[in-house]
């Protein structure tokens, strides 16, 4: 399995297939449905966004909370389509990948083509399996979100599949 | 009148929320782990393999197996021979959910107001309370994760509606799940009554084992040859689907068809299908 260093710049995405299973080590940052209606807000308004999405990773992911001693409680990915009519706005200011679960609609595959981004599935339902790899945990913005805070997680060999990569192959596509 | 003291059902809920989201239920497991062993496509087969190790650490790690932790469905059966003292059911319920999701490091996900999204909660919960014979209370709690929730349908058939349409209806759904909602999927359907009891007979057929017969205390021998042969036709067919474990392909959609049904009314013939992901969780405890 391929061992990938985040960030992730256009460059390195251009080698990615789909269906391909990397192992990713870096930052990503958790967002969900609230927190990409914030940000899609701010870019329209032109604000100060809570991190730079240039080259960035968001998870779409609301975790549990963490018991004692541990990094983070179960974490494992939320469905994607429900993000779809935010990701065109946030992959033409520079964001370079997602990690979700289950399809994309075709505006979603068209901005990723345009922009050269990729799309990551995790293993789905097996939260307590992902919470292995995350090694530390940040918050970044929106604490008032509760689980659906942005936060910035390090991981280790984070497991993924290339779901739709940057030519616009899709391996869920078939299958709908 | 047995005395039952609301302080047990609260405890026994609170227990229950917990067992629910961290222990994966016996038949599921024994469901995956045959589906597991007789998958030959490599990914699907990796996929279950993991799903497989998740349900170990979760249960060793005393970590919730998905992350959404869900809207915590109680079903009461109340003995109605019981007198509750103490605290009435609903919040005893709710006082009991409110402990079990904090104490066990479960996720607040229910918003109070749907409209603007405000004040993130654990409760309420939904609550089904049924009066039964006798001189017990049997709790259920099923923790429904919304990835799933959000694909369940409900269709209005006219009575002079074809069996072939109906099936059709069911397999759509989990079709229109695609891979969105984390198979393979356990499906319940709910067909008869009304439009909102065949929704909670959907719903119910989740609380039943999918190692066996979900209706077998239903009394006429050939209803149940019947059911079963259509539940085991829509496995079938929706098996054929080509979804697979996390939407990568497979013969390993869906682990199980629950149906339930009920008398309808002579104009009409409501279906309802709820799906669950793979992560079917419930939890029961007699009192």
């Amino acid at each position: 399995m391929k061992k990938i260093k985040l960030p992730l710049d256009k460059g390195r995405i251009k080698n990615l297939k789909a269906g391909e299973e990397l192992l990713l080590s870096g930052l990503i940052y958790t967002a969900r449905d609230q927190a990409h209606k914030k940000l899609v807000e701010a870019i329209k308004k032109g604000r100060k966004l809570p991190f730079a999405l240039k080259n960035a990773i968001i998870y779409y992911c609301g975790p549990t909370p963490a018991r004692k001693g541990r990094v983070i409680g179960s974490c494992g990915p939320t469905t994607s389509s429900r993000m779809d009519d935010f990701t065109p706005a946030l992959l033409r200011c520079g964001l370079s990948a997602m990690i979700g679960k289950g399809s994309r609609d075709e505006s979603v595959v068209g901005a990723i083509k345009k922009y050269k981004a990729v799309y990551f599935i995790a293993f789905s339902g097996c939260g307590a399996f992902a919470s292995r790899f995350v090694k530390k945990r940040k918050l970044v913005a929106y604490p008032e979100l509760g689980t659906e805070a942005i936060q910035a997680l390090e991981v280790r060999d984070f497991p993924v599949i290339v779901g739709i990569d940057c030519y616009g192959r899709n391996i869920l596509e078939r299958k709908k | 009148m047995r005395q039952v003291n609301a302080k047990l059902i609260e405890d026994a809920v609170a227990a229950l929320v917990v067992e629910a989201n961290i222990v994966l239920r016996k038949d599921v497991l024994a469901k995956l782990s045959i589906a597991y062993k007789k998958e030959r496509n490599r990914m699907a087969k990796k996929v279950l393999g993991i799903l497989l190790e998740n349900a170990k650490i979760a249960k060793n790690d005393k970590i919730p197996i998905c992350q959404d932790t869900g809207f915590p469905v109680v079903f009461v059966e109340l003995g109605q021979d019981v007198h509750i003292k103490g605290a009435e059911l609903n919040v005893a319920i709710n006082r009991g959910v409110l402990i079990g999701y904090k104490n066990g490091f479960l996720r607040k996900s229910i918003v109070s107001d749907p409209i603007n999204r405000k004040a993130l909660k654990y409760t309420p919960a939904i609550i089904h309370t049924e009066l039964v014979r006798g001189r017990k209370v049997k709790v259920s709690v099923l923790p429904k994760g919304f990835g799933c929730e959000n694909k369940a349908k409900i269709a209005m058939f006219n009575p002079t509606a074809k069996l072939s349409e109906i099936k059709d209806f069911i397999v759509d759904v989990v079709r229109g799940a695609g891979s969105d909602a984390c198979p393979p999927y356990i499906v319940g359907v709910g067909i008869g009554g009304t439009q909102d009891y065949a929704a909670l007979l959907a719903k119910k057929a989740l609380l039943c084992p999918i190692s066996r017969r979900a209706m077998v205390w239903q009394p006429i021998a050939k209803a149940i040859a019947k059911q079963s042969k259509l539940e085991a036709d829509l496995l079938n067919r929706i098996n054929k689907l080509n979804i697979g474990p996390m939407g990568l392909g497979g013969k390993n959609t869906c682990l199980a068809v629950n149906i339930q049904s009920y008398p309808t009314h002579i104009a009409g013939l409501p279906v309802a299908v709820n799906i669950s992901c793979h992560a079917l969780r419930s939890a029961t405890k007699i009192i």
